[in-house]
């Protein structure tokens, strides 16, 4: 689904990315974990096209498609959805005209007509029961006044409503108390389909407790320095990263 | 030559001319505002209040003048298609200054309540009469003075004591003329204590003409009454407006002005509110979409001169290519007007480098117990709600399009009046998109 070979990327100059490989197939589950500014967060906006970043080195196809050479909202059009470590808030634009514009665009994009307005209500009562998100939440303007575990719920519920192949899923679990935690987790899971893949960046484990990965990768200092199954998250959980440090600092 | 010399020359070969076309009260006011204009000249741009705007280039260009008050043969009605359809108003005509007779909506109002001829009514009701030009002083500014020596009609609205007029009245002002063309309206509207009224003025030009239209207007609100104004300009780029308002509040009253320019050339809106009378309040709200080359300046003034009196105001511009806004909002709180509460803010988005906004707040305050705050902001759109909105799968443009309804919509979830508020989101997405490059309401220049 996801090729990433050599990619090397850039921010106002500086090298962030230096050479990441990465090869996610469907419906497999990827986690990418690695200490503060190894380059996680960057790597999730080089994907989906953040303009601020540059991409210096390298190719990422998706779904056989030269992903680097299409827009944001194509990237998206094509089944790629991020989940914001920080949700955006939109004063003035509501949830229903954004999310109604979105699924809109995107069936444009793949040719079909637009949802009317009661079939798109329909869509967002039952998304909206995914991940528990209240009808008043839905009614105001995007994220706006929303707590932090209200914001990352909204992201997972945007992605029920999106039907993404491929979902990042940035620091989901960053602000999150143990009982959102596990909504939001339930949600993504509920989400998952042997057609679907997802990439969990996260610091802990505890997130992995819920969405289990297949494989899971350290990256640091703009590699990815390890790649092995699940254990390796609970090693890392027990052990800290120093030892990686140590490994490739050597 | 200087601009002024034309309009003195002017006046003093058609005063009598004027005068005959005109009414008694009208009249009485046109020496002294000739005599005001004479000695002021147009303000220059070393003039605080008229920084923004260069009056007298603006009124330099010959214009054609109709003081002979030829009929204009054309039904408005007819040419004029109403772009705030469905709101079940009672709808009333002004051709240039003049009030249309023609198609008058079947009598809707309640009893005592006039809609009409500046010039018919205040020959009629000697009360009325006695109003006129009481809050629009000739001797503080220049336009005023000139729209006095030289308007010979406009529109009186008058409702009386307790009486509510349910249904909104709408007027809409038409600027028609086959040559360039100067018009000077005048309006008087007297509501009486306890009385409420809400009123719609549509500004449109229908001809490819330079127009170049001054109004006054005059607005005493009484004790407890309610009175909306909106105000909504469509014009086209060859047009000037220049318009002074003046508001008189009593206690306890409360009024709302919306000023809204959609589509324009070159605007210059003057707004002067008087809190005359304990717990007044007033609520002012401005909204201006520019792009192009288009300017709209608007210059507001609130005397605080009682206590326990609120004042709100709002004003938003988004600004494209090398459209140029200007806002000044000045509130004078005056001793003894204790417990006031004010607010004010201008915030506006400029898209481009080449717009241009100029922003000043000024708050003077003379009593201990106030409550007052203001603030003002200049900015781009967020570019992070921009790539979150491009991340779902929104276009770059229709995003910034939503961001831009969102901005604006501040000002338009305010209007009291549904479906003026409903079609106004309509126009705004509308003016937006692109698809309001001329007036709207236009069949002419379809």
């Amino acid at each position: 689904m996801l090729e990433i070979r050599d990619l090397h990327a850039s921010i106002n100059g500086k090298e962030i990315l230096k050479g990441i490989n990465l090869t996610v197939k469907t419906g497999e589950v990827h986690a990418i974990m690695g200490p503060n500014g190894s380059g996680k967060s960057t790597l999730s906006n080089v994907l989906v096209g953040h303009p601020a970043y540059e991409v210096t080195r390298g190719s990422v196809t998706f779904n056989g498609k030269n992903l680097l050479e299409m827009s944001p909202e194509d990237r998206s059009h094509e089944g790629l959805f991020l989940s914001f470590q920080y949700p955006v808030e939109i004063p003035g634009v509501s949830m229903v005209n954004f999310m109604r514009t979105a699924v809109n665009e995107k069936r444009k994009y793949l040719g079909l007509e637009p949802l009317n307005a009661s079939e798109f209500l329909k869509l967002m009562r039952e998304k909206r029961a995914v991940v528990e998100l209240d009808n008043k939440l839905a009614n105001r303007s995007v994220n706006e006044g929303f707590s932090g575990g209200e914001k990352k719920r909204n992201e997972i519920f945007q992605m029920a409503m999106l039907e993404p192949k491929l979902s990042i899923l940035d620091e989901t679990d960053s602000g999150l108390d143990i009982d959102a935690l596990r909504i939001v987790a339930e949600g993504v899971n509920k989400l998952k389909t042997s057609e679907t893949s997802c990439i969990v960046i996260t610091h802990y484990q505890r997130l992995l407790d819920y969405i289990k990965p297949d494989i899971v990768h350290v990256l640091y200092k703009g590699r990815i320095v390890k790649t092995a199954g699940p254990e390796l998250a609970l090693e890392l959980e027990e052990r800290g990263y120093d030892w990686i440090k140590a490994e490739n600092n050597g | 030559m200087k601009a002024e010399q034309q309009y003195i020359d002017l006046y003093r070969q058609c005063k009598e001319m004027i005068a005959a076309h005109s009414a008694e009260a009208m009249n009485a006011l046109r020496e002294q505002a000739f005599a005001d204009f004479q000695r002021m000249g147009f303000p220059t741009r070393k003039v605080e209040k008229y920084k923004y705007t260069d009056v007298a280039k603006l009124f330099e260009p010959d214009y054609g003048l109709n003081l002979n008050r030829l009929d204009i043969p054309v039904n408005p009605a007819d040419a004029f298609k109403c772009d705030v359809p469905n709101m079940s108003t009672s709808l009333y005509f002004m051709l240039n200054d003049g009030f249309d007779r023609r198609d008058l909506p079947k009598a809707s109002l309640p009893d005592g309540v006039l809609v009409g001829s500046l010039r018919e009514l205040t020959a009629t009701h000697p009360e009325l009469a006695a109003r006129y030009g009481k809050l629009a002083d000739t001797s503080r500014d220049a336009v005023t003075a000139l729209n006095t020596m030289l308007a010979q009609d406009g529109l009186l609205i008058y409702v009386p004591k307790d009486v509510v007029v349910e249904r909104p009245i709408q007027v809409v002002n038409l600027l028609r003329s086959a040559v360039d063309f100067m018009v000077n309206r005048r309006v008087l509207i007297v509501l009486e204590d306890g009385a409420q009224a809400r009123l719609l003025m549509c500004d449109h030009a229908m001809d490819r003409v330079k127009f170049l239209a001054t109004q006054v207007i005059e607005v005493f609100v009484g004790k407890d009454a309610v009175f909306d104004l909106y105000e909504l300009e469509e014009t086209h780029n060859n047009t000037v407006r220049f318009s002074n308002l003046y508001v008189h509040q009593e206690a306890g009253s409360n009024v709302l002005l919306n000023s809204m320019t959609l589509h324009n050339g070159t605007t210059r809106n003057t707004a002067e509110v008087t809190l005359d009378g304990r717990g007044a309040e007033v609520q002012m709200l401005g909204m201006a979409i520019e792009d192009k080359q288009q300017q709209v300046d608007n210059n507001t003034f609130i005397d605080h001169r009682a206590s326990d009196c609120t004042s709100n105001e709002l004003y938003k511009y988004v600004l494209d290519d090398s459209a140029v806004g200007a806002f000044a909002g000045k509130v004078l709180v005056r001793e003894g007007a204790q417990r006031t509460s004010s607010q004010q803010t201008n915030r506006n988005l400029c898209a481009t480098r080449e717009a241009r906004m100029y922003t000043q707040p000024q708050l003077e305050i003379y009593a201990d117990d106030v409550k007052c705050s203001h603030g003002a902001t200049v900015g781009q759109l967020d570019e992070n709600a921009l790539f979150y909105m491009r991340q779902r799968g929104i276009g770059e443009r229709e995003a910034r399009l939503l961001l831009m309804f969102a901005f604006v919509n501040e000002v338009v979830d305010q209007i009291r009046l549904d479906a003026l508020k409903d079609r106004l989101h309509l126009l705004v997405e509308k003016r937006f998109r692109g698809e309001l490059n001329k007036c709207q309401g236009c069949v002419i220049c379809k």
